[in-house]
């Protein structure tokens, strides 16, 4: 269908969802036992000012009213503000989010550039040694918990070698770039700073290797799969029947079209990335979204834990718009009228 | 002049097995995936057996010990035996996941079939509603839910649950709208088949093979996925013993006592291996692709 | 008789698929020959090894699924069987050439036709891009395509079956091979489109001196295109000979069975007959003559496998079996 049609109906899906999802976080917080007026006032508060704070909430208000007063808030990008840190959650979140997107980019960088080959060698060597080798590590991939590895890859590589750091974003000491980007990596080499940019690269190799780890699998799976589809399909065989080699064939033909329905599963990768951090980050001290929301987890810290799930529900449908798009671009069979 | 017919025959259930047997046998990744779930499952049943110690007994003169002859896996920060409770936790994690994922694909495989079968608004609305679900990333959700209906065993189970319905709902619907374009399906109903009739006989069960494979291949992610809540602190609380709560309780020992993570946690690994590969034998075997070959 | 060594000379060929239980004998003992320039049909139905024969003699079929048990296949005089890879990338697409049934789907979707033209055109022809695109428009304008430069920038979805199949057809003539394999190439096209395409074949076939091997299971297409067919039951021949021989004085019961469900064999007012029965399971052939149980003269002599004899002495005229040649009457 035609473009603006298409862009229309994502938006209005996207705005359906975000009503979806803020109706569901408001359940949960209302879910919650205990006073949220109270837990800000504190124990000691008198009644009445917990009472007032209480209005001033407008957690006296009935329930509809108070979904309205909610949703209103969200229109305007106010996501509420975080008991802990007594900051506008968005602007925690904002100044966390360079940090996740930098290691989960960087994992799926990884992640690709291992995966891709060996799903390719999987489909390639279909239920031969490399095939049941290749899906082995695979499975292994996702079946690993990414908070194990990451503290094991912690005691070896810090505890015992010594040779990589333990934790954070930079070592001690060091000021982080001038903010152009939020990313250090790019940041660095931007002001030039050599040992900048090398320190960055050092801190984020065990997290993003850990991270990549448990995603390979995902991606091998999916471009065994995909490439499996394709090396089944009638053209390869006329390819071949052709004259053209074997891996001509595999690399040239099979791979881009096993990769354009790839680009689906590749792109929310990104997505659960962007969340599945959350343990990894806690782990190495990381200092992201996903740290951010386990410790507003654990200090019962509930604006902060909505308004987290809130975003990051509107960046997956966002990123899940991008990919639709995309796909129209890369794909010459989409878009026709048929 | 002697036409003789060969009319196949049915295959009967041995030939059947026989068959299945033969093509797990071809399969040394499934049939790993079946020993391991095998042995984790006696582990689960058989704990209170197969455990050297009470895994609850504290021993605060053996606190942290490393891994000999008396303590296989060492002990924890109390004097807890590791082995056995790596044994019991099995019960809490893995427990959870088949709870977690039978559940969920019969309460979505249902509602999903009758949203399918009924069709019209009902169905329009339980779609909207997955779809809202769905767009919501798991964790996240498990997370907000877990921790709004507070940290124990059961809310764990429940959130986990209740975000895993959505794409068996999903399935199971998408079953049902192609099997009630069959031509079997239209003739029971000149027949005057009801609508129960309908879901419970050729609905339900033509639609169960992608909902086995999915839940096959959903156990170990709902496996990690409880040892992941476990970790952060919500889930089965002490001191009962689960496999992500000690890896998060090892972390504040583990550059002086290797032992006390890393053995939790290799359960969990190789647990959620062994489920996966058994997912993925069971996804195999049910495709229509290698049917085809 | 033809003193020029054959394009493709399979003898006695015979092939299985390991299977779970049985091997399933998809080839049993086959011998066919295509000599330079004529038109050989392979006719039967599906099941009686045609596609596997065509694909062989490519090495298309994929290594580890098959096991050769007996008999030879050269192609050129080149052993088809033995031949290393590296030659096989030379062979196939230039000295012989290949269409298959499915046009619809044999092309890469992604793709435009020119750039998958070129890509076979210059991988055998080393010339430059330029000089390709020119051949690829000639070949496509004799092809009677209207408007090539078009095609060429067209991607496949957007053609017709019938255009799609005259792409291939362009592409299989592209470097001029000695021998064209056709494997069902109109089955799935519009029955109007059928016949344009053959006799396209046909035509550029004959200017060129190109030999094609013609599967199918229509004996109505093999009558009309065919110099000279083999009839093929169960990966056997069980008849061969020249066209208007065998349709004219069909030997074995089973080329009869076939001939007599065809309309325009039969006399009007007369039923239509269709063969009893079904094809035996290739994974548990009968001993004896494989056609016994469908056989109206069925005999107790057929429990033993008749040889394929030639005919009156003519050994281009063969059929297998055990009854006694039926003259014209």
């Amino acid at each position: 269908m035609a473009f603006l049609t298409l862009l229309r109906k994502r938006l209005f899906g996207l705005v359906l969802v975000v009503l979806g999802v803020s109706l569901i976080t408001f359940a949960i917080s209302h879910l919650i036992p205990g006073d949220p007026a109270r837990l800000i006032a504190g124990d000691r508060a008198s009644d009445a000012l917990v009472a007032g704070i209480r209005h001033q909430l407008g957690l006296d208000l009935p329930l509809y009213q108070q979904y309205g007063r909610y949703l209103m808030d969200l229109l305007h990008g106010d996501l509420g503000t975080s008991i802990r840190t007594s900051r506008p959650v968005l602007e925690d979140l904002q100044a966390f989010f360079p940090a996740t997107l930098e290691l989960a980019l960087v994992a799926l960088v990884l992640a690709i550039l291992i995966g891709v080959p060996l799903g390719v060698l999987s489909a390639v060597y279909h239920n031969r040694a490399i095939d049941q080798i290749a899906r082995t590590l695979a499975v292994t991939g996702i079946s690993t918990p990414a908070f194990w590895l990451g503290l094991g890859a912690i005691v070896l590589f810090y505890g015992h070698l010594g040779w990589l750091p333990g934790g954070g974003r930079l070592s001690e000491g060091l000021v982080p770039p001038p903010t152009i980007t939020g990313f250090y990596l790019i940041d660095s080499l931007l002001v030039g700073d050599g040992s900048l940019f090398l320190d960055t690269v050092e801190h984020l190799i065990l997290p993003a290797t850990t991270l990549g780890f448990v995603t390979l699998g995902v991606v091998a799976r999916q471009i065994r799969s995909a490439m499996l589809d394709q090396l089944g399909e009638d053209y390869i065989r006329t390819a071949r029947a052709y004259g053209l080699s074997r891996w001509t064939v595999i690399l040239r033909h099979a791979l881009p079209n096993a990769l354009i329905p790839s680009v689906t599963v590749l792109g929310l990768t990104l997505g659960d990335l962007l969340y599945g951090a959350v343990l990894t980050e806690t782990v190495f001290a990381w200092p992201g979204m996903g740290a951010y929301v386990v410790k507003s987890i654990q200090a019962l810290d509930f604006p902060a834990v909505m308004g987290f799930a809130i975003l990051v529900s509107f960046i997956y449908v966002l990123l899940n718009m991008a990919i639709d798009l995309l796909y129209r671009v890369i794909d010459p069979r989409i878009g026709e009228v048929n | 002049m002697s036409v003789a017919l060969t009319a196949a025959r049915r295959p009967r259930w041995s030939e059947k097995l026989a068959y299945l047997a033969y093509q797990i046998r071809r399969s040394p990744l499934t049939m790993a995936g079946l020993a391991i779930t095998f042995i984790v499952l006696l582990c689960m049943i058989f704990a209170p057996w197969l455990a050297s110690h009470d895994p609850n007994a504290l021993n605060l003169a053996e606190r942290l010990a490393p891994p000999s002859a008396e303590h296989w896996f060492g002990t924890d920060e109390v004097g807890r035996d590791l082995f056995s409770r790596v044994l019991f936790g099995s019960q809490q994690s893995v427990g959870v996941g088949l709870f977690v994922a039978f559940a969920s694909c019969f309460i979505g495989g249902l509602l999903g079939c009758f949203s399918g079968v009924i069709g019209g608004r009902f169905d329009a609305l339980i779609m909207r509603l997955m779809d809202i679900m769905l767009s919501v990333p798991s964790l996240v959700l498990i997370m907000a839910l877990a921790a709004a209906l507070g940290a124990s065993l059961f809310n764990a189970m429940l959130a986990i649950t209740l975000v895993r319905i959505p794409s068996y709902v999903r399935l199971a619907r998408g079953q049902a709208l192609s099997i009630r374009q069959m031509g079997y399906v239209k003739a029971a109903q000149t027949f005057g088949a009801g609508r129960w009739h309908m879901v419970h006989w050729h609905v339900a069960r033509n639609a169960m093979p992608p909902l086995l494979v999915q839940l096959s291949l959903d156990i170990g992610s709902s496996i990690l996925m409880a040892s992941a809540l476990g970790f952060i602190g919500l889930g089965a609380q002490q001191p009962t013993a689960e496999w992500g709560a000690m890896v998060a309780t090892g972390r504040n020992y583990i550059l002086d006592n290797w032992w006390y993570s890393t053995f939790p946690g290799l359960a969990i690994l190789i647990t959620a291996t062994g489920f996966n590969l058994l997912g993925d034998g069971v996804r195999d075997l049910l495709d229509p692709r290698q049917q085809g070959k | 008789m033809h003193t020029s060594s054959p394009v493709l000379a399979i003898d006695n060929l015979s092939l299985e698929f390991p299977a779970y239980k049985n091997n399933v004998k998809a080839l049993n003992g086959v011998s066919l020959h295509v000599n330079p320039g004529e038109i050989v049909g392979v006719v039967g139905e599906s099941g009686s090894g045609k596609s596997v024969t065509a694909m062989l003699s490519m090495r298309l079929l994929p290594e580890s699924s098959y096991r050769i048990t007996a008999g030879s296949l050269s192609m050129l005089g080149r052993d088809m069987l033995a031949a290393p890879e590296k030659d096989l990338l030379t062979i196939r697409g230039r000295d012989a050439a290949m269409i298959f049934q499915e046009p619809m789907t044999a092309l890469n979707p992604t793709r435009r036709i020119g750039r998958q033209m070129l890509d076979v055109i210059i991988h055998h022809q080393k010339i430059s891009a330029a000089e390709a695109r020119l051949k690829a428009i000639a070949l496509l304008r004799d092809m009677h395509i209207a408007s090539p430069e078009q095609v060429l920038e067209s991607y496949p979805f957007e053609l017709s079956g019938g255009m799609r199949q005259r792409v291939m057809i362009a592409l299989a003539f592209s470097c001029e091979p000695q021998l064209l394999i056709a494997d069902e190439p109109t089955t799935a096209l519009d029955v109007t489109v059928q016949r344009q395409v053959l006799l396209l074949l046909r035509e550029k076939a004959r200017q060129r001196g190109t030999a094609i091997l013609l599967i199918t299971h229509d004996m109505a297409l093999v009558s009309q295109f065919c110099d000279r067919v083999y009839v093929m039951y169960t990966g056997a021949v069980v008849e061969e000979g020249c066209t208007v021989e065998v349709m004219g004085n069909p030997q074995h019961p089973y080329t009869q069975g076939l001939l007599s469900g065809l309309p325009e064999m039969v006399e009007p007012g007369q039923p239509l007959l269709t063969i009893p029965g079904q094809v035996p399971n290739l994974a548990s052939l009968p001993v004896g003559c494989t056609f016994q149980e469908r056989c109206p003269y069925a005999m107790p002599v057929c429990a033993k496998r008749p040889n394929l004899n030639t005919i009156n002495g003519n050994d281009q005229r063969k059929s297998a079996c055990w009854l006694p040649v039926k003259e014209l009457s």
